[in-house]
């Protein structure tokens, strides 16, 4: 669909409440004609709607579950001891130095968030076909919201990352200003999976069931419970292609000070991210034209 | 300066009819991808929903929509809201819209009506601050008052409805494109959501397109109308001529010009499908036409798909009057009663004693389910059944004629004996 109008688009959603109007802008509805054409400002114009569709989703994930946002903690915790018992105690994995439990949980964070995302998003389209099929809005805001959401159960697992900090006694150094960045790298990977297995979902179904094994799979090339030095150094360029390789390291550097960071590990990483996010922006609206039909 | 709201040109939409089929899985596809390599099919399996489409809606203009099912009416609304796009052509709209095509969008079990009205505004396209400007209006046209903080799974339907469609009816925007909604709902509240939709087009010069069956509510609200039939317009004009154009040669056109075994406007299964249907009286004598209070048998012809025998075969059907109102649905299974003998082909009867309708023409619709599943829907009526003036009360009075849908009959006594 192409959005032509003599103002900025963002006049059709401004609340002007004078009956009289200057010339209303036109729109022009026809087919698509550029691959290119992603038309990201709908999503600005329609960030209310992405607002409303994260807290909707939050507020009726935690309405349910009666105990709440302990889940939050739950999850990363226990899987954190699970992982120190198995890997730290009885394979004795090195951690670079550190103690396991930290080691591991400062890259559960990142990698909790994005399994969450990445497991909501097979089904973030689908799940919405009655949206789809009766009203419009920017399709990209799904998968958008699907990975935001999980953005809270981070937030919340975040303040025990801080309680350990304080227990281990690791002050973090400068480097600490970098998280956002590193954040933002999981946010864009999440979002650029999710185009993918959103818009593939839609067309076929078996997508969702394929998901947990993906999840499943992604964690073992990620380095969320060995360390990234552990693979040879003339492969890990190559490794980095997995951008939460990437995230992770950034999140270990960027949090538990260690001296010097794998400029190359997060080089390839950020690139990865670019074309995966790009490629997945071009197929997700390429998709999208027949949403409605196919839903 | 421009006073042109809607303005489609050429508009054309083409559906795969593979793509309409649900649950396409990966491996259908591989299985289809290997077949392809050895048949090059053209594209035979395709639709045209719409066929080169163009016309002009005037700023402050409510137009209605009609057209038989499969027409291509909701595909051009949809068009025009933005759901789907065109194959080719293209529409210029000046001004905001609206698009209504169903009630209570994005509405959520879990949460408050509150949070609800909110929710379902900003996927109208509403601001927050519009919707908290309009808030109170909402809440008191949808009479859900203390209710407003709990969780709507807990409404009752009816306060469901009225609060997802007063959410709806206080959308402003000058375009106003609405599918039919007002199909659900009470009686009183339907009235209210027209009236308010009539005060919309005619008072607020507000652009209308609305696509209903309701041939009484698309003459109540609108100035013109459009007839569509196999995706191309027919005719386009003042709202009456087009509806008795639709009435009187489109519908009884496609109803009667081609036998019910033939025709493709239909959806279900297949394993038990409609023949043929006439009326008969009480001795087994065809009809072309009935009487009020006459004893009616209703014949429905079925074929059973080769060597199938179903079981629990549940054969229904429906009688709308000419303005579109559905008066009646009888299915066998309301009384209790199921088919298993049917094989081949044959006939299954119905009787209607003392037929309750005064004289006109009716819609009959016709639904065979077998096991709980559709197995065959024809979407535009069976046939015309054809009403005359009868001795409905047995005294060779005529009543109140077609004055009222239906005739009831009964026993007056002024002193508490009876016949």
């Amino acid at each position: 669909m192409q959005t032509k109008s003599t103002q900025p688009t963002v006049s059709v959603l401004e609340d002007t409440s004078e009956p009289q109007r200057a010339e209303a802008p036109c729109l022009v509805i026809g087919p698509r004609k550029s691959w290119l054409d992603l038309d990201l400002r709908s999503i600005y114009v329609y960030r209310e709607l992405l607002y409303f569709l994260v807290w909707r989703d939050v507020k009726v994930r935690y309405k349910q579950a009666s105990i709440g946002a302990t889940w939050a903690i739950l999850q990363p915790v226990l899987t954190m001891l699970v992982f120190t018992i198995i890997f730290g105690k009885f394979a004795k994995m090195p951690s670079d130095g550190l103690p396991y439990p930290i080691f591991a949980y400062t890259a559960l964070l990142p990698w909790n968030y994005f399994a969450q995302a990445i497991s909501q998003s097979g089904s973030s389209v689908v799940r919405n076909s009655n949206l789809i099929s009766k009203v419009y809005f920017p399709r990209l805001i799904m998968p958008i919201a699907s990975t935001l959401t999980p953005l809270v159960d981070f937030a919340i697992a975040f303040i025990i990352l801080v309680g350990m900090m304080v227990w281990y006694g690791i002050t973090p150094t400068w480097g600490v200003l970098a998280l956002p960045l590193f954040l933002l790298l999981a946010m864009l990977t999440a979002v650029a999976v999710c185009l993918f297995l959103s818009a593939l979902n839609v067309q076929y179904r078996d997508v969702e069931h394929a998901i947990p094994f993906l999840v499943q799979f992604w964690m073992y090339a990620s380095p969320v419970v060995y360390s990234v030095h552990i693979v040879p150094e003339k492969w890990r360029a190559l490794y980095s292609l997995n951008p939460m390789v990437g995230v992770m390291e950034g999140f270990r550097w960027a949090l538990l000070g260690r001296v010097h960071p794998d400029f190359v590990v997060m080089i390839v990483s950020a690139a990865a991210v670019v074309l995966l996010l790009f490629g997945g922006l071009i197929y997700f609206r390429r998709m999208e034209r027949t949403f409605a039909d196919v839903i | 300066m421009n006073d042109i709201a809607i303005q489609a040109e050429g508009l054309s939409k083409l559906y795969r009819i593979g793509a309409l089929q649900r649950c396409n899985t990966l491996r259908d596809q591989i299985v289809h991808g290997i077949k392809g390599v050895f048949q090059r099919k053209a594209q035979s399996d395709s639709i045209w929903a719409l066929k080169d489409v163009s016309f002009n809606v005037k700023r402050g203009e409510a137009i209605g929509l009609i057209g038989r099912n499969g027409a291509g009416k909701s595909t051009l609304l949809k068009i025009l809201s933005r759901i789907t796009e065109p194959t080719s052509g293209q529409v210029k709209i000046r001004g905001r819209v609206g698009s209504l095509l169903e009630v209570g969008t994005g509405f959520h079990s879990e949460l408050t009506g509150r949070e609800n009205i909110y929710m379902s505004g900003a996927l109208l396209g509403m601001t927050k601050r519009e919707t908290d400007r309009k808030f109170d209006d909402i809440v008191s046209f949808a009479e859900v008052g203390k209710f407003i903080d709990t969780p709507v799974k807990r409404y009752s339907s009816g306060m469901y409805t009225r609060l997802a469609f007063a959410v709806a009816a206080h959308l402003d925007t000058e375009i106003l494109l609405v599918d039919e909604v007002l199909a659900v709902g009470d009686a009183a509240f339907q009235k209210k959501c027209l009236g308010q939709m009539e005060k919309a087009a005619h008072k607020q010069g507000r652009t209308v397109v609305f696509v209903s069956h309701n041939m009484a509510a698309i003459e109540n609200l609108c100035t013109s109308a459009l007839l569509l039939d196999d995706g191309r317009i027919v005719r386009r004009g003042a709202t009456p001529q087009v509806i008795g154009h639709y009435l009187e040669t489109v519908l009884p056109a496609l109803v009667q010009g081609m036998p019910l075994s033939e025709r493709v406007d239909r959806t279900g299964t297949g394993t038990v499908q409609f023949s043929s249907f006439h009326v008969e009286d009480a001795q087994g004598n065809r009809l072309a036409a009935v009487r009020s209070g006459m004893d009616v048998v209703f014949v429905f012809g079925y074929q059973c798909r080769d060597g199938e025998k179903p079981k629990d075969v549940d054969v229904g059907f429906s009688l709308t009057s000419g303005k579109g109102q559905m008066l009646c649905v009888l299915y066998s299974s309301y009384l209790g009663q199921y088919f298993n003998g049917l094989s081949g082909s044959g006939f299954v009867r119905c009787r209607v004693p003392k037929f309750p309708f005064p004289p006109g023409r009716y819609s009959v619709g016709a639904r065979v389910v077998v096991a709980g599943e559709e197995s065959d829907w024809p979407r535009n009526w069976v046939a015309f059944l054809d009403v005359e003036g009868g001795d409905f009360y047995g005294s060779g009075s005529g009543g109140f004629g077609s004055a009222t849908p239906y005739l009831l009959s009964g026993e007056w006594s002024a002193d508490g004996s009876w016949k």
